[in-house]
């Protein structure tokens, strides 16, 4: 399997990630390398293996419906980039 | 449709919901509205070290519509991340569910003016909501910005993906209603679409008749009233109709109701769009579901819209057409059966072959004097006042009041329209208000022979026009007594007297 330079590029436009050309190839190179290691998983037999979806040996990890307090405002919009009173101001999109 | 060139193919998304207390991973409340980023915590917000936990009550009622909608609930089901930037976002995610959804496979029964047709359910999933944009600044088109409120962040919703069988905007609307009254029974979502608690996606495309392939198909966004998407999707049939006539192609985008300017916008194109690279959520561990605690879920369903129209027609002998308009809201279905009760309309103690206890005679034509009132007078009040049935002003208790007076010929039939609008306006009981106003019919046959004598006496032309053979005059008779007892004689008794007392002369 092998990334080609138009799928990291794409998959940086994805991520809102501006690279130049310089690091597309290099990341490229780096990204291809991670894959080749992952690759060796697929010499092993998994067939009788059911897919994994979580690491943990955990299922029904549950909360009851209980409505606790929230954050006050100020606390919320203090790490905003840019605040208006109490909402976060972000650029315009539609 | 059959006269449509083209045969439509639609898939409806709709989006509910669900009637916690509490976000699905958090504490914080889901209460609508509230000031600006009130209703937050670093939870639902994202921020960095925080641990979502599921909320137990998502999973029931995610369970309960599934199993009301037919499914077949997942033994295991897991939820994963879906990746894309939008101010609506926080985390820069939406936890969804992707391959392994907790329902699957159901399917619900409409009936349009074609008659009763089966649609596919796909899949019945859990996510969360996203928070709302408000637009602010400039108004200058570029100058803008938004202001992000994430209040409804995180409020769980489940996602209900239909099967692409819905064949006519009239089938979509039909699939619509029947799923909120199913939402509405179980009592899994409010179903209050001004509020933004149930919205649809619609997938649509065209195809010439006869052909098997689908055509390219546009993905139409956030419908949330029936009349935005009646609107919508008529639009957008003849917009694509319209590229197909002149030989052109259909891109396949998503597309958005701008209701001001009654037209579809493309929002992204598609390449972004679906680019979503889920993957499995680490912080949320699986859900395994055992047979027992589905037959607890399963057990726990009310009555639904299907059974509850059967037995009204079957039990109260209404109309199916009556019974459909009645129990396509749950407010509605419910007002009805309390004035029933009320009324002690009594369904027979002993089932009928098809297992329905129906009522006597009398309790049908009670039952039948309550569904006619609800769905004439009453629900254009309560429609004029922008309301609901749950909160009409005249209880059930009180409308049963009104009817009763009717048949026990207290008030007459005129009089009982006036009592009725009073009822609305004040809340108060029939009775009360007939005693206020001194409504009572008179049935005394005496002070009533007395009132036709002098008006016949002072009318000698119209009983000469009588003796004419003219039956107007009766008319014109019967408006003078009815306008000089305020519409309060009995009607019966007056015909009666009148027709002697004209023919005695
Ligand atoms: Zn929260």
């Amino acid at each position: 399997m092998s990334l080609t330079k138009a799928e990291v590029e794409h998959v940086a436009m994805l991520a809102r990630l501006a690279l130049t050309d310089d690091e597309v190839a290099m990341y490229t190179t780096q990204l291809n390398a991670i894959l080749d290691y992952a690759q060796r998983l697929e010499a092993l037999d998994t067939s009788a293996v059911a897919p994994t979806a979580h690491v943990f040996p955990l299922h029904n990890v549950f909360r009851d419906d209980v409505v606790r307090p929230s954050m006050e405002q100020a606390k919320i919009v203090a790490n905003a980039p840019e605040e208006e009173d109490g909402f976060f101001r972000v650029p315009r999109i539609v | 449709m059959q006269e449509f060139e083209f045969e439509i193919v639609m898939g409806l998304e709709i989006h509910s919901e669900l009637a916690t207390k509490s976000k699905i991973f958090c504490g914080c409340t889901t209460e609508f509205g509230g000031e600006q980023n009130t209703h937050v915590c670093p939870v639902c917000l994202g921020l960095p070290g925080v641990l979502p936990v599921l909320n137990r009550q998502v999973v029931e009622y995610a369970m309960t519509a599934g199993l009301a909608l037919n499914c077949t609930i997942a033994e295991f089901s897991k939820f994963d991340r879906k990746n894309y930037f939008y101010p609506d976002l926080p985390k820069a995610y939406q936890t969804s569910q992707y391959d392994l959804p907790i329902a699957e496979k159901g399917w619900v029964d409409i009936t349009t003016s074609q008659g009763t047709k089966r649609i596919g359910i796909t899949r019945v999933h859990m996510e969360e909501d996203a928070g709302k944009l408000v637009h602010g600044g400039g108004t200058l088109a570029g100058a803008g910005y938004s202001l992000a409120d994430y209040n409804r962040t995180a409020v769980p919703l489940i996602e209900i993906v239909s099967e692409p069988d819905i064949r006519s905007v009239e089938e979509a609307i039909a699939y619509m209603e029947h799923v909120k009254a199913i939402l509405e029974y179980t009592g899994v979502s409010d179903c209050k679409m001004e509020q933004g608690s149930l919205r649809c996606d619609a997938n649509i495309s065209l195809r010439p008749w006869g052909q098997k392939e689908f055509g390219v198909r546009s993905e139409l966004k956030n419908m949330n009233s029936f009349k935005t998407l009646q609107k919508a999707l008529e639009y957008e049939i003849e917009r694509q109709a319209e590229i197909l006539r002149d030989g052109g192609v259909v891109v396949q985008e998503t597309r958005m109701w701008d209701d001001a300017k009654g037209v579809t916008i493309s929002l992204r194109s598609k390449e972004e769009a679906h680019d979503y690279r889920y993957f499995p959520e680490p912080d949320l561990v699986p859900i395994i579901i055992s047979r027992e605690w589905v037959d607890r879920v399963r057990a726990a369903l009310p009555e639904l819209p299907e059974a509850r129209h059967e037995r009204l027609v079957a039990a109260y002998g209404l109309p199916s057409y009556d019974a459909g308009i009645i129990t396509d809201s749950k407010a509605m279905a419910d007002y009805f059966d309390a004035a029933c009760r009320h009324y002690g309309i009594e369904p027979s103690p002993i089932a009928d072959d098809d297992g329905y206890r129906q009522a006597d005679q009398q309790g049908k034509d009670r039952a039948k004097q309550i569904s006619n009132y609800m769905m004439g007078e009453l629900t254009r009040l309560v429609k004029e006042d922008g309301k609901g049935f749950e909160d009409c002003p005249i209880s059930p208790e009180n409308l049963v009041g009104l009817l009763q007076l009717l048949e026990a010929g207290t008030i007459s039939s005129k009089i009982a329209k006036t009592v009725f609008e009073t009822m609305y306006a004040t809340g108060k009981e029939a009775k009360v208000i007939v005693e206020e106003k001194g409504l009572v019919q008179i049935s005394d046959e005496g002070a009533i022979a007395k009132i036709v004598a002098e008006i016949v006496d002072k009318n000698p032309n119209v009983v000469a026009d009588y003796k004419a053979g003219k039956e107007k005059a009766v008319g014109f008779f019967v408006g003078q007594i009815m306008k000089a007892t305020k519409g309060k004689a009995n009607p019966g008794v007056v015909n009666q007297l009148l027709k002697a007392e004209l023919d005695r002369r």
